[in-house]
């Protein structure tokens, strides 16, 4: 493993910067599902962190460079990932599953019983 | 009005932007181009033996990727599945930011390199193409009698 040599960090190198992987976030009426992508994320290098309601996704990516190899084009050029999100409420942590393959994240959040939604009856007067 | 459940990091966007410049100002053009934004991303690396091509292709089976060597050109192609098939009329989607659809991306390779001696490996969605350079083309020693 030789790391750092696929990826230049900034002129900067700000303390820990990290790439914003696009997501798709979609709600029904049981959770939300988030899709991240992630790739060279391994497994053991992917981190989901619920604290209070902020959900934090990070990765390192993992990736087997050649001894001695020079970039000569880099469009990904830094060898994390991190995004951070704000949950909401009715969003239970406990319900949380989360699924990697093909480095692609698919985090499932359940919505807490009671704000499962409910049908209000309309009374006609 | 954005309502999202998920509201989006206003800093983070500002970050990506500014590398995103940054970026641009690095340019190094080809005829066939090295856009960038494109899916999937590349990484282009070389060793006196070697080049080393990275495309990052998240959700992508590798069975789908076609990888393919025609004179001095690699082409990478294929489809990535929409993570947002599925959803119901009842659902909403709050972000939709990955790439869904065909791609097609073309790396004009220099002429030392040897088309038999290709290899590709794919992994956590991070696909690496190694090509040897030929034998003739590796730097050699010359010595003067």
């Amino acid at each position: 493993m030789n790391e750092g040599k696929l990826t230049r960090e900034p002129q900067a190198p700000a303390e820990d910067a990290a790439l914003l992987p696009p997501v798709d976030v979609i709600e029904d009426a049981s959770g939300i599902t988030l899709y991240a992508d992630l790739p060279g994320v391994p497994k053991d290098r992917l981190h989901v962190q619920v604290e209070a309601d902020t959900l934090t996704l990070s990765g390192e990516m993992a990736v087997a460079v050649p001894q001695g190899m020079a970039a000569t084009h880099a469009e990904v050029n830094l060898p994390r990932f991190r995004r951070t999100f704000t949950l909401s409420k009715e969003l239970d942590p406990e319900k949380l599953s989360a699924e990697l393959k093909n480095g692609v994240l698919k985090l499932r959040i359940g919505k807490a019983a009671h704000a499962q939604p409910r049908k209000v009856e309309i009374k006609v007067g | 009005m954005d309502f999202s459940l998920f509201p989006r990091d206003v800093f983070a966007d500002l970050d990506r932007l500014q590398r995103q410049m940054q970026q641009a100002f690095e340019f190094s053009p080809s005829i066939r181009g090295f856009a960038r934004g494109g899916f999937p991303a590349l990484n282009v690396g070389g060793t006196p033996e070697s080049v080393e091509i990275y495309a990052y292709v998240p959700g992508v089976d590798p069975a789908d990727i076609e990888v393919s060597l025609e004179r001095g050109v690699l082409t990478i192609s294929g489809e990535r599945k929409s993570g947002l098939e599925g959803v119901g009329a009842k659902d909403s989607v709050h972000i939709a930011e990955r790439f869904a659809g065909k791609f097609r991306r073309v790396v004009t390779l220099s002429d030392d390199l040897d088309p038999e001696a290709v290899e590709a490996r794919c992994k956590d969605g991070l696909l690496h193409i190694s090509i040897k350079r030929k034998a003739a083309a590796q730097p050699r020693r010359i010595s003067i009698h």
